[in-house]
Order: C-alpha cells, then sequence, then structure tokens
C-alpha cells in the first residue's frame, strides 16, 4: 500500500477521539462524565495563554528544554552509512521524556482544582516522572505499580517514595503494566471528584491519546527547527520505539505531513516474535479493545489479553496507541520489531563510542536505526528519538553484557 | 414473546421486585457453574446476568476479578457461554442477560454475535465499556428486535446523559449505586433514591439497582425504591468461600431464596 496522500492529521482524532476506526472511549458509564469533564477541561486551558505561558515556562527552566540534537559521529562513521542525529530527551530532569507529559497533566489538575493525582507505572519512569510533577504543584499523589515491576525496578520505587508519593502494590493479573493501569482505572472510578489520572502514554480513553501527544509534540517540534540548522534540511527518516508510543507520537506528530521524512516505529519483538515472548503488538497484534481505547491489542483468539514480553519493562505492554494503529494502517509510518538482544547490542555500541548510556526502551529504535543505516548514504539524515537514560536499567542490563 | 418485558409486568402484578443475579459462566468450573445457575433458576432469581469472563475487568472489584480469572484457567469463552445458554435455557424461562466486556465480544464476532445470542436462548446483553457513544458499532448490525441493550446509569451521570442512555436501552436501565466498583463496600440509600427520581422522570423502563448490595436487607431497601435489585459480588463471594464445600450448591440456593424472600413488597 502507497502513502496516503491526502492524510491530514488535524483531522484526527474525531470529535469522539477516534482515529479512523481507533481510538475512542470505551469504558463503563461510571468513567464516562469523568473523561467529558477531562476533555471540556483540556479544551478549554490548554489553549488558554496563560496555561501555554506557565507550562512552557517550566518546561523550561524545571525540565531543561530544549533538549539538544546531537550528531553521533563516531556512531554514523562505524556504520559507514546515514549520519545519525539524536534527539537527547535522556537530558530532561528525570530522565526521560515522561515529564513533558506529566508536568503538562498535572498542571492541568491544578488549573482543574483536582486534589490528588494517581498514575500507573511500569518502569517506574512514568512514576518517577508523576511523582515529581506532584511534589512540584504539592498535590497528593498514588503511584500504581504492579508487583513484578517492583521487584524488577526497586531503584524507582525509592525515588517516588523520596518524591512523597505512595507506591501501591498491584498483584491481580500478572502484576505488570496492563494490571496496575487496571487499578489505576478501578481507584479513579471510586476517588473521581477530587482525583486526576495522570495516564503515561498515548494510550486510554479519549481524550488522553491526543492531549499526551499534544504534551509530547513539542519532541518534534524543537526537532524540527534544530535539524534544520544542523544539517540545513528535515531528517530523512525519524526512528522511535514503540511500547504505548508516546514519545514516538511526539516526535513523529510534527512532521507528518512532510512526506519526504519517513517514520519507524520499533517495538519490542523480546526473544523473537516467532517464539510468541514479545510486546510486537502492532507487529504481530489484532484488533481490539483495551483499556478504554480501540487499537491492536496482545490477545488469544477469545479476546482474553496476553502477557508481553520484553527486556525493557517500558516497552513491555500488550496494546499500543490508537494513532499508531492508523498510522500503521494507512502506510504512514512503518513499524518494525527489535530483539531484547539486538537492543542490548545497540545499548553497548552507543555507551562506548559516544559516552552516552541510553535506556533500553530508546536503545530498540536505536537497534533499528543502525541497521536502517547501514543500507543508506552517508548524505541520509536520521533522527532518532533517545527517549531516556539507561542509569535505569544498569541491574537489567550489568549481568548481560 | 419478550421475556424481560413479561417478567417485569409480572412481577408488578405481585407487587413484587425483580432478583437479578450475577455469576460468571464456569466459576468455578462449566459443570458446578451449571448447577449454580439452575439451583438461582430454581429459587427464585427472576432474572440472570450471565458474565463473560475477561482477562482485564478493570470495572470490578477483586471479588468479581478472582471469579474471572478462576473461570479462565478452564478457557471460558463466550462461545463456552453460548453453550451453557443453550443449556440453561432449557431448563428455565426467566430472562438471561450476557454480561461482558467488548474485547470478548469483537473476538467472537460482533456480526454473529446477536444471531447466535439469540439462538442460544439469550435476551440481551450488558457491554460493560461499551458506553452510549461507541454502542451503534455493535447495535447498529441487530436486525431483530427482541434483544435488549442494557445499559449503565452512574451516581456522577447527569440528567440530560441518563436520558440519552434510557432512550438508547431497552429491557431496563442498571443504576450503579455508588461511585467504585463492583463488590464496594456499603449502600447510600439517599444517592440511591435522588439517582432514581431523577430518572423516572427522564424514563419508564424498569430500572434495577446494584454494586455494593449483600444483605437481605440491603436487598429489602433497594427493593421499595426500584424495579429489580442486582447481586453479584455478593453470590460470587459465597461461592469462592465455599468452593470446595460439598454443600456449595445448597448455600447458593438457600442464600438465593433469602434474597428472594427480601424482594417481595408488603
Amino acid at each position: 500500500m502507497n502513502p496516503d496522500i491526502h492524510f491530514n492529521s488535524r483531522m484526527y482524532p474525531d470529535t469522539n477521539g477516534h482515529f479512523g476506526p481507533y481510538g475512542g472511549r470505551y469504558v463503563a458509564e461510571t468513567l464516562m462524565p469523568a473523561l467529558i469533564e477531562l476533555e471540556a477541561a483540556y479544551k478549554q486551558f490548554l489553549p488558554d495563554p496563560e496555561f501555554q505561558k506557565a507550562l512552557n515556562i517550566l518546561l523550561k527552566n524545571y525540565t531543561g528544554r530544549p533538549t539538544p540534537i546531537f550528531f553521533a559521529e563516531r556512531l554514523s562513521r562505524s556504520i559507514g552509512g546515514a549520519s545519525i542525529y539524536l534527539k537527547r530527551e535522556d537530558l530532561t530532569h528525570t530522565g526521560a521524556h515522561k515529564i513533558n507529559n506529566t508536568l503538562g497533566q498535572t498542571l492541568l489538575a491544578k488549573w482543574m482544582r483536582k486534589k490528588k493525582v494517581i498514575a500507573e507505572t511500569g518502569a517506574g519512569q512514568h512514576g518517577v516522572a508523576t511523582a515529581t510533577t506532584a511534589a512540584l504543584f504539592g498535590m497528593e499523589c498514588k503511584i500504581f505499580m504492579g508487583v513484578e515491576d517492583i521487584q524488577r525496578q526497586a531503584p524507582n520505587v525509592k525515588r517516588m517514595e523520596l518524591l512523597g508519593a505512595e507506591v501501591v502494590p498491584v498483584a491481580s493479573g500478572t502484576g505488570t503494566l496492563k494490571d496496575a493501569m487496571n487499578e489505576a482505572m478501578r481507584y479513579w472510578v471510586s476517588a473521581i471528584r477530587d482525583t486526576f489520572y495522570v495516564i503515561g502514554s498515548v494510550a486510554g480513553p479519549h481524550p488522553y491519546p491526543v492531549m499526551v501527544r499534544e504534551f509530547q509534540k513539542i519532541i518534534g517540534e524543537e526537532s524540527k527547527i534544530q535539524i534544520q540548522e544542523l544539517a540545513g534540511r528535515l531528517p530523512d527518516l525519524l526512528v522511535a520505539c514503540v511500547g504505548g508510543g508516546s514519545n514516538a507520537m511526539g516526535l513523529f506528530f510534527p512532521f507528518i505531513e512532510d512526506q519526504s521524512v519517513q517514520m519507524l516505529g520499533v517495538e519490542a519483538a523480546g526473544t523473537g516474535i516467532e517464539t510468541g515472548k514479545h510486546a510486537a503488538t502492532l507487529n504481530a497484534g489484532s484488533v481490539g479493545v483495551l483499556h478504554g481505547s480501540k487499537s491492536y491489542v496482545l490477545q488469544d483468539e477469545n479476546g482474553q489479553i496476553t502477557e508481553a514480553h520484553s527486556i525493557s519493562a517500558g516497552l513491555d505492554y500488550p496494546g499500543v496507541g490508537p494513532e499508531h494503529s492508523l498510522l500503521k494502517d494507512i502506510n504512514r509510518v512503518q513499524y518494525a520489531a527489535v530483539t531484547d538482544q539486538q537492543a542490548l547490542e545497540a545499548f553497548s555500541a552507543l555507551c562506548r563510542l559516544e559516552g552516552i548510556i541510553p535506556a533500553l526502551e530508546s536503545s530498540h529504535a536505536l537497534a533499528a536505526a543502525m541497521f536502517e543505516a547501514k543500507n543508506r548514504s552517508k548524505d541520509d539524515i536520521i533522527l532518532i528519538n533517545l527517549s531516556g537514560r539507561g542509569d535505569k536499567d544498569l541491574g537489567i542490563v550489568g549481568p548481560l553484557l | 414473546m419478550n421475556r424481560l418485558k413479561n417478567s417485569f409486568e409480572t412481577l408488578k402484578q405481585n407487587n413484587d421486585k425483580a432478583l437479578v443475579g450475577f455469576v460468571t459462566a464456569g466459576d468455578p468450573d462449566i459443570e458446578t457453574s451449571l448447577k449454580i445457575v439452575t439451583a438461582m433458576c430454581e429459587n427464585g432469581m427472576d432474572i440472570l446476568e450471565l458474565g463473560v469472563p475477561f482477562s482485564d475487568p478493570s470495572a470490578d472489584g477483586p471479588v468479581i476479578q478472582r471469579s474471572s480469572s478462576r473461570a479462565l484457567k478452564h478457557d471460558v469463552s463466550l462461545k463456552t457461554v453460548m453453550d451453557m445458554i443453550r443449556k440453561i435455557r432449557k431448563i428455565t424461562s426467566i430472562p438471561i442477560i450476557i454480561f461482558s466486556y467488548y474485547n470478548p465480544i469483537m473476538a467472537y464476532g460482533i456480526e454473529n454475535f446477536q444471531p447466535d445470542a439469540i439462538a442460544a436462548g439469550a435476551d440481551g446483553v450488558l457491554v460493560v465499556d461499551l458506553p452510549l457513544e461507541e454502542s451503534p458499532e455493535l447495535t447498529s448490525l441487530w436486525n431483530q428486535t427482541d434483544f435488549s441493550l442494557i445499559n449503565l446509569v452512574a451516581p456522577t451521570t447527569p440528567k440530560e446523559r441518563m436520558a440519552k442512555i434510557a432512550s438508547a436501552s431497552s429491557g431496563f436501565l442498571y443504576l450503579v449505586s455508588k461511585t467504585g466498583v463492583t463488590g464496594s463496600d456499603g449502600l447510600d440509600t439517599s444517592e440511591i433514591e435522588t439517582q432514581m427520581n431523577i430518572l423516572r422522570s427522564v424514563t419508564d423502563l424498569p430500572v434495577c439497582v446494584g454494586f455494593g448490595i449483600s444483605t437481605a436487607e440491603d436487598v429489602a431497601t433497594v427493593a421499595s425504591m426500584a424495579d429489580g435489585v442486582v447481586i453479584g459480588s455478593a453470590f460470587e463471594r459465597l461461592i469462592e468461600e465455599n468452593i470446595n464445600s460439598p454443600e456449595l450448591v445448597s448455600i447458593i440456593v438457600q442464600q438465593t431464596a433469602e434474597y428472594k424472600a427480601a424482594t417481595k413488597q408488603n
């Protein structure tokens, strides 16, 4: 299928939050009034110049934006193909792009006069970012985290607690991110009147996918200016990892209508798609409804959600944001998958060649980009979203490398 | 013949209210589950809500989550539930409502869902996570009218929205008694009364109230305000607590009869 040249990204989502056949609000009626209230507040406050001013000051002075783009010269030379540039989201406060979104949502919560925020977390990065912005705004904060992830990501649990958040262990289901999200939704229903739910990705019911994209698109907006200053033109290829897909949407969205720019989303292939132990929802899943929106999901033939597997806790999710499903179907973005092992090799390469320790999530994007670079001329420009730093992964990577 | 309509009319003539029982299909296993449902049908339950187990029941509390997990250990699917309904229909004429999350229905095939459900003997469906805005994608495929879409109304649902939900529903409305998930403790009767008054002003449909109702006393209180009382987690809790007991079915029989006695108005 050829890319749809008539695609106009501003047409999506529609008024009910649909991205073509995807997205929407598939939640119990008990949540609908809260989502309608949130959508109204989002539409009212986001365009408000005062809101934008407050957010921009924080993004600059608290988060450290704009993050730079760095030409990875030694890495590029070692491959002998295209020139690889890195958007350094790993340099933001708390070490990942997640804070762009939590700052926006927590500020919105404040403007809505909510007193408490809650969030789900898998690897702990979104939990840490939410705990951070909750502390900044003086709001009470509860983070729902699967018991398995609490084990795997102990340092982030400690960080959240230091920041004043309560970490609520979730033992139901598989004890991972999807169950933490179920539990956060359950808690939200019971506390809906004074609590704001900060969702960490471009997933969940409308308006979350569009709202999170709006808070993350600053990655692509900055990149568009920076790469033209550095390289004199737009990149040929953008590469970002996709779990729920927020860092990818953030980078891709401002370039969607630039037809010369190709895009590659990179999922986690775990131990290989053929082994069944992976998180490659777009590559190997089918259409379903999970956590309030319609999108590709990993499921069995009876519609039961199956467990995802990845070395990277941030990609270990059996769903994906609905806008990615649309971008896949219309062929605007290509989606590849990278195994645990390939991600580890890319992780190692960046450490040694550029002195940058990337997050395991971002290492997936890196691995796919390095593969792409090989088959391209050195005049080609590849821009990777280096979505987070890898310090949090040392416990996982250490025994393997 | 519309079984739901009939049921509410007969109850009204007898000055009685509906006892709506929810159990997860296939909990603790398919055979026992059929025995439990049969016992409930034979001991006063007026409407059966048969739950399709789902891996990610985000609107349910821990009791129904665990019942879902137990059923999934036996690979209970919507197809299994259709088979169970076929069997249950042979022994009872009470209305049977399929209670499901949307994903199992999508996986089953939304085109086949209504004809298969009707053929099996079901009278309607409540899709927990398919609110007003999304339900046309399912109901627009329906070409038989004797099949009800039961919708939820929440304590936070505003009046105008209640009216829209009511006009998209048939059979009855399910009023959620409190903000929270299924199985939450405690009953707020003044909140139910307020919501009931608003609902009555926008619809003539029967209204059944559920969430957090567990004692016969609760049942009597709610029955005095509504057209029916939905009991789910309380039955599931009994199943869980007596899962290895040879008395399990008789315990359910006794509890059903006790609830039924409480719906009858003096």
